[in-house]
């Protein structure tokens, strides 16, 4: 009986469990194209040039309006990051860091004056933000508020592949869909389109408007690897760089979770061993 | 309380061999032992200075901000740091002073940067319990420590009072003539 | 605490303490040499994972405290802050945010333990209500905590919860103005639940103390349910259930390494990881899996105020358990009646959760529509949990009432340590 029962346990436990996931798929969007990412799995870790490349998308193509405002330049040299380099384990020394920093202008105040000043930034600085503040990037958006992209690809239900889907799903709106102003037609954007749909009302579309315009095309952006610059490899680069953006410290957690399950798996045979000897002469 | 189970099984039982069973209880506690040791490791590092903390650990500095005889201090990692522009005086003050006995023996030429004398920068706490001591006080033209009494020169080095070491010299570099690099 | 003391100070300071505060002898009486019925299975190592867990949250939790910020306007970015730049910050808060899934996991078996194998009547009512105060503390505990990221889900969890509240009536709106601290969820209300979220655990561990207390002095039940009559049923705590009970931990952590490391934003939701903003809700909000049962009764019933009601009466039940269930037969593996209720009790709380987790008016088989009751479709998770809400306050309303007083029950062994030579030697 009990053997049942922990069995029935188990798979209630499974189902409470996986019983979150559907629920909170996007209300009427696709569901997002998977993606293999170099990161998923135990030993999952970044691909370096990926993340450079994905880094140079950020900068030359999303930076104009989105912010990234959690992630410091120095992050761009710690272990795991873009620019990490073995000779600079700290990340604050090292010249690529440097010079990306140099290139950005922060907000300061004089400290003799007291006057609002830009200055270059260092690498301890934070990424600046396009906009001042919500109100002036509304302002500039048509009244979308392009979101920070430092948690972007964890703050969805789909992560990375989620971004990636966005990306490269712009398509032609079918007929009988009345897209508003400023508004593009996503079939991965979470939306409710029963109210623009003059088609058969059972088959409403899969999507939503989304007030970006498609952000990447074909050799937008010039990979300084040579890697052909298509708009699939700019998504999927992208989105690799966010999900790092997000989780820097994956490798690091992947990496000690797995020495940590290798030890609990021989202290719990150790364990066993002890407790079958304590109790080898006692029926029970 | 797993720590008893070892004791429990001293009496010899029947069949199996004692040694052996000793083994695998002191092995099993071991583990768990070394396993609750290193765990202690994350919990004790994370009071250390944090990333952003750390980043933050250099500052540069404008000195033609300091006219001559006047001390400028700026925030350095969270202390106090005094950087003073110092007059022909206070410097032959300190120089002629090289040969008095001290507590932490230094000549004024080892605290300042070559050609560089006029500009003394020390940390701005008193090496007694780190109060922040105030220039023009005591009998050596330099600071004053008003908690406990500690008297330093015009190179900051310690002459009288509790104070057992010099005011602490930062590491800096001039990037020019006029702009200092500390940390 | 229970019989006479079997502690032999050894040495003079042993001796010299033991006569002024005897907590050596405590320990020993309590943790050592304390008698425990030898058929423990592993549903009775729960108890030693939860201390486990609550030892865990507590440490862990005080870390966490030493770098965030509790307010409106820095909660979210120091919890970043512990994620990206404090040393070891993302395995700590990690540990905290997972850690928390795992103790209601424990606390779950052990309360189902619990009531399969009657663990909560006569004489350990009052352990078994210490047990009810702990959970609803877990609850309280649980839920602040989840407020404490500041992000969307915490921040529209709590204006839910809250508003809950308002469904009394007349004093409603005054209690839940009085719970924000303002006309909706700001700044003091996240000040307030930071200062008792602090709080609660060590009041936890206060009553986990009485709880040990009341179970070391009415003792452990087992799976037969038979008292222990002689030495022949029992073995000593140490080193027989302590080792157990390792082993036990061990394999628990395997769990819990495996989420922290491997999986550890699975228990959570996306929409945690934006900051607060009073003026969107995200499409979808749901609560914390361990609150999801509850969620659905909650939804089930179409009044506000009645709804609350349900909800709170769906825990009241647990506390009201030992005098419903009528039975004189402790543990169900000789009442294979209640046993298939206590099955179907097991699958409802499972599907109760599941119909927490979905929107109420989505079809339960898709593509299937039957017809409108009560203004949804039948073939809808609000009736499912309506239907599964019922059976839940029938298993104990009804089923325990009732089957304790008309059931055929097994025969009971007559000791533990002889359960086959007994089941013969006694009918009925």
């Amino acid at each position: 009986m009990l053997r049942k029962l922990s069995a029935i346990a188990a798979a209630a436990g499974l189902l409470v469990v996986g019983a979150n996931g559907p629920a909170l798929a996007a209300g009427g969007a696709l569901k997002a194209k998977e993606v293999h990412w170099s990161f998923e799995g135990p030993f999952g870790t970044f691909d370096q040039a990926q993340l450079q490349r994905g880094f140079k998308v950020y900068r030359e193509v999303c930076s104009a309006c989105h912010s990234l405002k959690l992630v410091s330049f120095r992050n761009l040299g710690d272990k795991g990051g873009p620019f990490y380099n073995e000779k600079y384990p700290n990340s604050n020394d090292n010249p690529w860091v440097k010079a990306i920093a140099k290139d950005y202008e922060v907000n300061d105040i004089d400290g003799e004056t007291g006057d609002a000043i830009k200055r270059p930034a260092t690498s301890a600085d934070r990424f600046p933000s396009p906009f001042a503040n919500e109100a002036a990037a509304r302002a500039s958006n048509g009244g979308a508020l392009p979101p920070d992209m430092s948690l972007l690809a964890k703050a969805r239900e789909e992560g990375p592949d989620h971004i990636y889907s966005v990306v490269t799903g712009y398509v032609d709106a079918p007929k009988g869909l009345t897209v508003p102003t400023g508004g593009h037609y996503n079939q991965y954007f979470a939306g409710d389109l029963t109210s623009a749909w003059r088609g058969d009302p059972k088959h409403v579309p899969p999507g939503g408007f989304i007030a970006m315009a498609p952000p990447l095309k074909a050799g937008l952006v010039t990979f300084d690897d040579g890697v052909k610059s298509t708009l699939n490899q700019q998504a999927e680069d992208v989105s690799a760089f966010l999900m790092w953006a997000a989780e820097p410290k994956l490798e690091e957690r992947k990496q000690t979770g797995f020495a940590v399950l290798i030890y609990l798996v021989l202290l719990s045979g150790l364990l066993y061993a002890s407790y079958k000897t304590v109790w080898k002469n006692e029926s029970h | 309380m797993a720590d008893t189970a070892v004791g429990a099984t001293t009496e010899p039982e029947h069949g199996s061999d004692p040694s052996r069973r000793d083994f695998i209880h002191i092995a099993a506690l071991a583990a768990a032992a070394g396993g609750a040791a290193t765990l202690v490791w994350p919990f004790i590092d994370q009071m250390n200075p944090s990333a952003d903390t750390r980043a933050l650990a250099s500052t540069e500095f404008d000195l033609t901000k300091v006219a001559e005889g006047q001390q400028v201090t700026i925030k350095w990692r969270g202390k106090p740091l005094f950087v003073r522009n110092r007059t022909k005086a206070e410097i032959a003050k300190a120089v002629a002073d090289d040969s008095a006995s001290m507590k932490d023996p230094a000549t004024d030429a080892s605290r300042v940067k070559p050609g560089k004398a006029n500009w003394l920068i020390v940390g701005g706490n008193c090496t007694h319990l780190g109060c922040v001591p105030t220039f023009g006080g005591g009998e050596y033209g330099g600071w004053f420590c008003p908690c406990h009494g500690s008297v330093y020169d015009t190179s900051g080095r310690i002459r009288k009072g509790p104070a057992p070491l010099n005011l602490v010299v930062p590491e800096y570099a001039f990037l020019t003539d006029t702009k200092v690099k500390i940390g | 605490m229970s019989g006479h003391s079997t502690y032999q100070p050894k040495t003079g300071i042993e001796r010299w303490l033991d006569a002024r505060l005897p907590i050596v002898r405590l320990g020993y009486d309590s943790f050592v040499d304390y008698p425990t019925p030898r058929n423990l299975n592993y549903w009775w190592t729960f108890g030693g994972i939860l201390s486990l867990c609550l030892a865990s949250q507590l440490i862990t939790g005080i870390i966490l405290v030493m770098h965030y910020t509790p307010s409106a306007s820095g909660a979210f970015a120091s919890v970043e802050h512990i994620m990206r730049d404090v040393n070891y910050g993302w395995l700590i808060r990690y540990m905290h945010a997972n850690g928390a899934s795992m103790f209601f996991i424990a606390v779950y078996i052990h309360m189902l333990r619990g009531l399969y194998y009657g663990s909560y009547k006569a004489p350990r009512e009052v352990l078994w209500l210490l047990g009810c105060v702990i959970y609803l503390l877990m609850m309280a505990t649980a839920f602040m905590g989840y407020v404490l990221p500041w992000g969307q889900m915490s921040f529209h969890g709590a204006v839910v919860i809250t508003n809950l509240f308002g469904a009394l009536p007349l004093v409603g709106e005054s209690i839940t103005t009085w719970l924000w601290g303002g006309f909706a969820v700001d700044n003091p209300t996240l000040n307030r639940f930071f200062s008792l979220h602090y709080l609660l655990p060590f009041m936890i561990a206060g009553v986990v103390i009485l709880h040990i207390w009341a179970l070391h002095v009415v003792g452990q039940n087992n799976p037969t349910g038979v008292d222990p009559k002689s030495k022949a049923d029992t073995v000593p705590f140490t080193p027989y259930a302590t080792v157990k009970d390792g082993f036990a931990m061990s394999v628990f952590l395997i769990l819990f390494a495996f989420f922290v490391f491997y999986m550890p934003n699975a228990l959570g939701h996306a929409d945690n990881y934006v900051e607060a903003n009073p003026l969107v809700t995200p499409a979808h909000i749901v609560p914390e899996w361990y609150f999801l049962p509850f969620y659905a009764i909650l939804r089930a019933v179409p009044d506000k105020l009645m709804g609350v009601l349900a909800m709170f009466g769906a825990i009241a039940c647990l506390f009201a358990l030992p005098w419903l269930d009528t039975s004189k037969v402790r543990s169900m593996r000789y009442r294979p009646t209640a046993k298939i209720y206590f099955v179907f009790f097991l699958v409802t709380c499972c599907v109760l959760g599941v119909c927490g987790a979905k929107l109420p008016d989505d079809p339960v088989i898709p593509n299937l529509t039957t017809f409108q009751l009560m203004g949804s479709d039948m073939n809808s998770f609000v009736w499912l949990s309506r239907v599964a809400s019922l059976y839940y306050f029938a298993f104990f309303l009804v089923v325990l009432p009732v089957l304790g007083l008309v059931e055929k029950t097994l025969p009971v062994p007559d000791s533990i340590a002889s359960p086959a030579l007994s089941a013969d030697a006694h009918k009925g």
